[in-house]
C-alpha cells in the first residue's frame, strides 16, 4: 500500500522508473538567440540618376505561419538615409531602437545629424560583426540606402556575420535568388548609373516584388517602398502588388501532372 | 510484471513500457560564425619588386555578392586614397574578418609612424601580424591571408604560422594556380635539354622574374583559374610594390 496519496495514480517509479525532470532545467548555454523566429522576407534596392530606391513587403512570419501583416521593415535615418531589414523582427525593432537613440544623440551636437548612409552602414556592420564575435548574433540581413559623404547614391548590404558588400542592385534572402537576374537584366554592368530614370528603378522594383510575391511562400502582396533622393525620403508603406496575374501558368510545362 | 520491470527505464528517461527508445540527440540549432566568401589572391616577388593580386567577386554559395568587392588592401595610407602606404596586405576567405583584420593592421602601422617617427619595417610588421592572428588562436581569423611591402612576401595560416616566400597561392582556385606557380616560378619538372638521360638531367635553376614576366604570369593563372573555378571571376586587382611606391589596376576577367 503506497501511503503517499500525492502519488496515487500517477505511473509506479517501480514500474516506469524516475519521472524525468530534465525538460523543466535546460543545462548549457542560452540557444534562443541562436536562431530566428519571427522573420521577415526579401530587401530589394536599384540605385538610379540622383537617388537610390528600397523596398521590402510588409509581412513577419512566424516559421512558415503569415503572422503579422502590416509590419514596417524599411525604418528611416535622418534626412536621406534608409534601412531596409530582413530577418528576425524583435532584432529590427532593437536595431532600430540603436540608430534611433544615436539619431537623437547625433541632432543634440552642436553640428547637427550629419551622418550619411555610408556612416550608418558602417556603424551597422560593425555592430553584427561584434554580435557575431560574441556568439550572440543580431540575426539581420540588411540594405542600406541613401547618399555617400561625396553626394553619390549609395547602396549597401550587411548581414549577421559581419559580411558586407555593395552594387549598383541588391537584394537579400529570397531576392537574391530572384530579383537579382531580373534587376541585371534591366540594368547591366555596362549601362551607368547616370542613365537609369527614378521611374525606371521604381517600375524595376515593383516587377520584382511581384515575381517575390507569386514565387516566395513566405511573402505578401503588401510593401513598403523608399524613394531617396537629394530632396529627402519619400516612404510609401501601404502599397499593393496590382496586375498580378497566374494567366502564364497554363503554359508552364515540364512538370506536375500533365501528360502532354 | 517482471517483464515490464525488466523494459522500466532505459538509464534515467521516462521508462513506458510502451515508449520506443529514441537515438536521436536533442537537436542544437548552433549558430556557425564564419562563411566562405570565395575569390582567389596571389603573389609574386622578383629582385626588385612584389605583386600581389586578387579577384574582385564576392560570393556566398552558388550566388555572387558583388562583382567589384576589391580583396588586395593598402596599409598605413590614406584612409580614402591609400597614399603613402608601403605594405599590402590580401585577405581571401571570411571577408568580414578579412576587412576587420586589415583595420587591425592598418591601425597598428599608423600608431607605430606616430609614437616612433618612422614608418615600421616590413618584417617588424609581418611579426606582428601574426601575434595579432595568434591571439585570437581559440577563435581565429579563418582562411590564408598574406601580406607584402617592399620586394618582401609573407604569407600566413588563420593561427599565425608564416613564412617568407618567393610566391604564393591562396584562396579557392590555390589547388588550380599553386602547381602553374610551381612548375613557371620555380621551373618544377623542367630540365637543360640535352643535359643528359634519366637521372643524370640537370633540372632547370629558378632564377628572379622580370616584372614584366610576372605579371604575365598573374594575369595567366587567373584567366585560367576563371575558366575552372565558380568562385573566380569578373575583375583582376593587380597591385605591384617597387622602391618608388605601389601601383594599382584593374582588369577585367570573364563574369560567367
Amino acid at each position: 500500500m503506497d501511503h503517499f496519496p500525492g502519488t496515487w495514480g500517477r505511473p509506479r517509479n517501480d514500474v516506469y522508473g524516475a519521472y524525468d525532470h530534465s525538460y523543466l532545467h535546460t543545462t548549457g548555454p542560452k540557444t534562443h538567440t541562436s536562431s530566428p523566429a519571427v522573420t521577415g522576407t526579401s530587401v530589394i534596392g536599384v540605385k538610379f540618376n540622383g537617388g537610390v530606391v528600397l523596398a521590402t513587403d510588409n509581412l513577419a512570419s512566424y516559421g512558415s505561419l503569415a503572422r503579422f501583416t502590416d509590419v514596417k521593415r524599411l525604418r528611416t535615418f535622418g534626412e536621406n538615409a534608409v534601412v531596409g531589414f530582413g530577418g528576425d523582427v524583435s532584432d529590427m525593432q532593437y536595431i532600430d531602437r540603436l540608430l534611433e537613440s544615436m539619431d537623437i544623440r547625433e541632432n543634440y551636437s552642436s553640428h547637427g545629424n550629419m551622418l550619411n548612409a555610408k556612416n550608418l552602414h558602417t556603424y551597422l556592420a560593425k555592430v553584427f560583426y561584434k554580435r557575431r564575435s560574441e556568439f550572440n548574433p543580431l540575426w539581420n540581413h540588411v540594405l542600406v540606402a541613401g547618399f555617400d559623404g561625396e553626394g553619390k547614391p549609395f547602396l549597401s548590404s550587411a548581414d549577421l556575420l559581419g559580411t558586407t558588400f555593395s552594387g549598383p542592385h541588391l537584394a537579400t534572402g529570397f531576392g537574391a535568388h530572384l530579383a537579382v537576374p531580373i534587376l541585371r537584366r534591366l540594368f547591366p554592368e555596362e549601362r551607368p548609373i547616370e542613365d537609369i530614370s527614378k521611374e525606371e528603378a521604381v517600375s524595376a522594383l515593383k516587377d520584382c516584388l511581384k515575381v517575390l510575391f507569386y514565387r516566395d511562400a513566405r511573402s505578401i502582396d503588401k510593401y513598403s517602398i523608399a524613394v531617396i533622393t537629394k530632396d529627402g525620403i519619400d516612404l510609401k508603406e501601404d502599397e499593393q502588388i496590382e496586375n498580378q496575374s497566374w494567366a502564364f501558368a497554363e503554359r508552364i510545362k515540364g512538370y506536375g501532372a500533365q501528360t502532354k | 510484471m517482471t517483464m515490464l520491470l525488466n523494459h522500466a527505464s532505459h538509464g534515467d528517461g521516462i521508462g513506458y513500457s510502451f515508449a520506443q527508445p529514441t537515438a536521436a540527440p536533442v537537436q542544437q540549432h548552433s549558430f556557425y560564425p564564419y562563411t566562405d566568401n570565395g575569390g582567389s589572391t596571389l603573389g609574386i616577388t622578383g629582385s626588385d619588386f612584389a605583386i600581389l593580386a586578387g579577384d574582385t567577386r564576392s560570393t556566398s554559395g552558388y550566388n555572387i555578392n558583388s562583382r567589384m568587392a576589391p580583396k588586395v588592401f593598402k596599409i598605413g595610407g590614406d584612409d580614402e586614397t591609400g597614399e603613402g602606404a608601403q605594405i599590402v596586405l590580401s585577405v581571401v576567405g571570411f571577408a568580414a574578418d578579412g576587412n576587420a583584420l586589415k583595420e587591425r593592421l592598418d591601425n597598428i602601422v599608423k600608431m607605430y609612424k606616430y609614437k616612433h617617427g618612422k614608418p615600421m619595417s616590413v618584417s617588424a610588421c609581418a611579426q606582428r601580424l601574426s601575434t595579432i592572428l595568434y591571439e585570437k588562436r581559440f577563435f581565429p581569423i579563418t582562411y590564408t591571408r598574406f601580406w607584402e611591402g617592399k620586394g618582401a612576401l609573407y604569407s600566413y595560416d588563420p593561427v599565425g604560422s608564416y613564412e617568407r616566400e618567393q610566391c604564393r597561392a591562396a584562396g579557392a582556385a590555390s589547388s588550380l594556380i599553386t602547381p602553374f606557380l610551381d612548375n613557371q616560378v620555380n621551373f618544377k619538372n623542367q630540365y637543360v635539354p640535352g643535359s643528359g638521360e634519366g637521372h643524370a638531367l640537370e633540372p632547370k635553376k629558378a632564377e628572379p622574374l622580370s616584372r614584366s614576366t610576372a605579371e604575365g604570369l598573374v594575369r595567366d593563372a587567373f584567366t585560367s583559374a576563371v575558366e575552372r573555378h565558380i568562385e573566380v571571376g569578373d575583375y583582376l586587382q593587380l597591385v605591384t610594390i617597387t622602391k618608388d611606391g605601389i601601383e594599382e589596376a584593374f582588369q577585367p576577367l570573364k563574369k560567367d
